[in-house]
């Protein structure tokens, strides 16, 4: 009966004793995420398939964040209808503009537990997997089904491991790591795949470092990426949820893949124009950048807040070159206040904005114009994302976006 | 199905498809004006109704947003065939009844602008130059989704879920 951990929590999920990948399976689901922009289509969905109450209103969730507030008179339509709907079915977690970003507000308010389904019409809901939730992305006619159903189709994934070893080096964080992976194994290096993290480097990674990787695990067409849940998971969900869940793990004997990834020797790393995994070391990436974004669901937590005020601090960002911090919530923003990293952001040139998906999918505020360069602490970079196709988007962690908001150019925190 | 062929090559991103500032519309008519507007800002004036997409390897990677295929359906195009697909854009091409066809080598056979013919029963693509590309027929689950019209048509018709 040796299982995978996607396996384990899909049987569970559907009624089963083991399941196997490959197999189809009609699971329930335990949370459903939806928002302002995908929202809209999953209603309309729903709507059309007639079913006049949702299936559950305590486990849909739906938070505001990639147009808040809102920018055009079309956002706001969208933002009515929203509103509209979780009014009529009474959502017990609904979200106005003022809460963050959806994969940053879901586990800090209590909605992510390790074992259960969780979907989100949104690609990166994969970010759950840090909890060991089994979490995916979908779409709004998916999402349609969800609301009328409580159920969704899955076909079970086959799994990869990714066995971590060695330590970080100062100035190498884990966006890096995942940066690495994507360029080792291509974009679509594990399509369809649940990859898990595992190993002593990825134990000992803190949740947001966890979520870091997870978040990125679709841009190699992952389907999960998943870590074990343990004491430091438990620590953070303590305070946030008190509904019971059960936690799983792979067994040694079950059927997986295994890569082994050593970071001992890893120097930060840069995804260059227009795919994600094109990735390079940072050192060999010299480059102008007219705009440097500090956010999103990838590196907008505290954690990362606190690396690029540790190097801003007492310094300007370039001449030539413009700051964009986004806090990725509510939680975050306020303990940057409190922390006294706003006004060291402030102070030396960068604009703070309201928690919000910022430029990262190219539909808000903070676009590039033809010909410009984005350097992004976000997790896509493909032709067009932040604005012009004519305009360059690169991705980094927040330490090296912190330090080329410094020169204006693409550098190492070692390097100023 | 026959129509003339589109080719676009790999890891073709569905922020390409259809860029993240159209996606406050939610209607297909609107969304098809800007179909693969990142990769070819004219090919919405291009395309034709009954027209193919070729693409190579990963097609639709990237965001879950359903306004990719919706800008595609809009257009008319009779199906999008590719080397391979990234699965979130397979499932939601799907579910609103958009075919999609996975075959291995099409992207060197084809030829852009080249007319084919598509057999979707036997699962044979024929070109104007008489070359046959084999492919795989959906899965049977799928199968039953895209001939029920799309999931929303196959959950009416299932309702003892």
């Amino acid at each position: 009966m040796s299982m995978t951990m996607s396996e384990k929590i899909l049987a569970r999920a559907s009624g089963k004793d083991k399941v196997e990948a490959g197999e189809i399976v009609m699971a329930n689901i335990d949370v459903a995420m939806t928002h302002d922009l995908t929202g809209p289509l999953a209603v309309k969905g729903f709507n059309e398939i007639g079913t006049k109450k949702v299936w559950d209103k305590d486990k849909i969730v739906i938070p505001f964040d990639h147009q808040v507030p809102a920018d055009s008179i079309d956002a706001a339509n969208n933002h009515i209808l929203m509103r509209k709907f979780a009014k009529e079915q009474d959502i017990t977690n609904f979200y106005d503009v003022n809460e963050g970003v959806c994969h940053q507000v879901l586990p800090e308010l209590g909605h992510v537990r390790p074992g259960e389904v969780l979907v989100g019409s949104d690609s990166h809901t994969c970010t759950h997997g840090a909890f060991g939730t089994f979490a995916t992305g979908i779409g709004s006619t998916d999402m349609a089904m969800v609301f009328a159903t409580g159920k969704l189709w899955f076909k079970v994934p086959e799994t990869i491991r990714f066995e971590i070893s060695g330590d970080l080096k100062k100035d190498t964080s884990a966006k890096d790591v995942i940066l690495s992976i994507i360029g080792q194994v291509g974009a679509d290096g594990a399509t369809y795949k649940a990859c898990e993290f595992v190993g002593p480097t990825a134990k000992n990674f803190e949740m947001t470092d966890r979520m870091t990787l997870s978040n990125m695990t679709v841009e190699m067409g992952g389907k999960v990426g998943l870590f074990e849940a343990d004491e430091k998971t438990k620590e953070y969900l303590k305070g946030r949820t008190n509904k019971k869940y059960t936690a799983f793990t792979t067994d040694k004997d079950a059927n997986y893949d295994t890569i082994e990834i050593d970071v001992s020797d890893l120097e930060p790393q840069i995804a260059c124009p227009h795919h994600v995994d094109n990735v390079k070391p940072a050192s060999e990436v010299d480059k102008h950048v007219d705009q440097v974004f500090l956010g999103s669901c990838t590196n907008g937590r505290i954690e990362d807040m606190r690396d690029a005020a540790e190097i801003l601090k007492g310094k300007q960002v370039a001449k030539g070159t413009r700051m964009l911090v986004i806090p990725a919530s509510k939680e975050v923003y306020t303990k940057c206040l409190e922390e006294g990293l706003t006004k060291i952001f402030v102070d030396a040139g960068a604009l703070v904005t309201n928690p919000c998906c910022g430029p990262c999918l190219g539909g808000h505020v903070g676009l590039i114009g033809p010909g410009e360069v984005s350097l992004s602490t976000s997790n896509r970079n493909f032709k067009g994302r932040q604005g012009s196709p004519d305009g360059e988007v690169y991705l980094s962690s927040a330490k090296v976006s912190a330090a080329s908001a410094i020169t204006g150019e693409i550098t190492l925190p070692s390097e100023l | 199905m026959e129509g003339k062929t589109w080719k676009f090559g790999n890891d073709v991103d569905t922020d390409t498809i259809l860029p993240g500032r159209y996606l406050i519309y939610n209607d297909e008519e609107t969304l098809s004006k800007h179909c693969m507007e990142g990769l070819d800002p004219d090919f919405s004036k291009k395309a034709e109704k009954g027209d193919f997409i070729v693409g190579g390897t990963n097609f639709g990677c990237g965001s879950s947003r359903e306004h990719a295929p919706m800008a595609i359906k809009g257009l008319g195009i009779n199906a999008v065939i590719a080397e391979s697909f990234a699965r979130i854009f397979y499932r939601n091409a799907t579910n609103i009844g958009v075919p999609l066809i996975e075959a291995p080598g099409v992207h060197d056979k084809v030829k852009e602008g080249e007319k084919i013919e598509v057999d979707m029963e036997n699962g044979v693509i024929k070109t104007e130059s008489g070359e046959e590309i084999k492919f795989k027929k959906l899965p049977p689950f799928m199968l039953n989704i895209l001939e029920s019209g799309g999931l929303i048509p196959w959950i009416k018709n299932n309702p003892d879920l």
